[in-house]
């Protein structure tokens, strides 16, 4: 299966995640301890002797079971749950990293913003992150209610038409988190996946700044002719790669495709061939997703083009 | 196929998603069709209309398509001998 996906829900990495995991387990631990008693007591209802039976419908066991028993219990769950969950509020300092995140039927928009909260590093589907430090994600969305859901990192989060919801999450480790849209947006709701992958800071600061450099000074140099099957194939119209004429808004970004680990939104390997697949026929595998097939290509113009999606780096 | 698992060799397709392009019995997603299917592996006489359907050469081409039959569109593939060598003992076990 790939890295991190599907991702495990009670296993947090954080200190944004760990108390929620905590108080699953207390309250499914009380939840426990309530269930036993409650079975007991009909346990003696239906096969108990008659003596234990009166007393089991007695005044004193309603005040101590049904009054008594449930105020204390709920009370010290209320507190401790309060206490425990206090930590998970965050004032936002001003000077940590920002990352823009925004769902879009089936995907996420990723921008990294610089300290005047401008866009400066455009991706989709995956954020970097560095170990050890709070980052700040302002969430919102582009048409429909989707729920930012990364469950080792953090609780879940609307994303909601017009509106800007922030959240903060914070990784222990380094690692890959598996994420998943939580709230239906429409098909292929199932298939929006996300990842975010954490780095040590030396090499998170590596990463950045490769990004950030003009185009090219990395070394990567496009395959001509997938660069010209970009534009004349329409590709361009819907996909944006930074330094080139594609500019289109509508789909993902593509100017770090090659480094990607995911395609599809979180679902598939990224590799040659499930490029070309995604390429040639995405409504196989992410049925009515806002890419259209291309059964027009021939298998050399799919792999022109997926050589030179690998090269955008 | 000796020394190959047909077990391991589904975590393999799942793992560089050949279901990205084929539609593979056993597994429930992705069912490509970008290419063909790839049921009844075992019963064929020729693979990709080519190459002759022996173990090794199934395993062969699954891992590099292009060495066995240079204008094919299947690419080269992220997958070590072993792990080749398991999917082609998927394919020849669950899939008829």
């Amino acid at each position: 299966m790939l890295e991190g996906w599907p991702p495990p829900i009670i296993d947090p990495a954080g200190p944004y995640a760990g108390p929620i995991s905590t108080l699953t387990w207390a309250l499914f631990a009380m939840a426990a301890l309530v269930l036993v008693v409650v079975i007991a007591a009909m346990w003696v209802a239906l096969f108990g002797k008659a003596q234990q039976k009166r007393r089991l419908g007695g005044t004193a066991v309603i005040w101590i079971g049904g009054i008594a028993f449930p105020v204390l219990v709920l009370t010290i769950l209320l507190y401790f749950g309060l206490t425990l969950t206090r930590s998970l509020s965050y004032s936002i300092g001003g000077d940590e990293m920002r990352v823009r995140i925004t769902g879009e039927m089936w995907w996420w928009r990723v921008a990294y913003l610089d300290d005047r909260r401008r866009p400066v590093i455009h991706d989709a589907n995956e954020l970097h992150i560095p170990v050890g430090k709070p980052v700040v994600l302002e969430l919102e969305s582009a048409d429909v209610i989707h729920s930012f859901w990364v469950p080792r990192l953090s609780g879940k989060l609307d994303m909601i038409p017009g509106r800007l919801n922030m959240k903060v999450i914070q990784a222990n480790e380094p690692g890959v988190f598996g994420g998943q849209c939580a709230e239906f947006c429409g098909g292929p709701h199932a298939l929006m996946g996300f990842i975010v992958v954490a780095h040590p800071p030396e090499q998170f600061e590596k990463l950045m700044q490769a990004r950030l450099s003009p185009r090219g000074a990395t070394g990567a140099r496009p395959a001509v002719a997938g660069a010209e099957l970009f534009q004349s194939a329409g590709c361009a119209a819907c996909h944006r790669i930074a330094g080139t004429n594609a500019n289109g808004l509508a789909g993902p970004d593509l100017t770090h495709v090659g480094t990607r680990r995911t395609l599809g939104a979180g679902i598939l390997p990224n590799n040659r061939g499930t490029m070309m697949g995604w390429i040639a026929n995405s409504q196989a595998i992410k049925p009515g997703n806002r890419m259209p097939p291309y059964t027009m290509l021939s298998g050399e113009e799919l792999t022109e083009l997926a050589v030179y999606l690998e090269a955008q780096r | 196929m000796p020394g190959a698992d047909a077990d391991r060799g589904k975590q393999a397709i799942l793992k560089v998603g050949c279901g990205a392009c084929h539609t593979i019995p056993g597994v429930r997603w992705p069912r490509g069709k970008a290419a063909p299917a790839l049921d009844g592996m075992s019963g064929r006489a020729l693979i990709a209309g080519r190459v002759p359907n022996q173990p090794e050469l199934l395993a062969m081409f699954i891992r590099n398509a292009p060495s066995l039959a240079p204008r094919t569109t299947m690419p080269e593939m992220p997958l070590t001998e072993q792990e080749s060598r398991d999917i082609a003992a998927y394919l020849y076990e669950v899939g008829d």
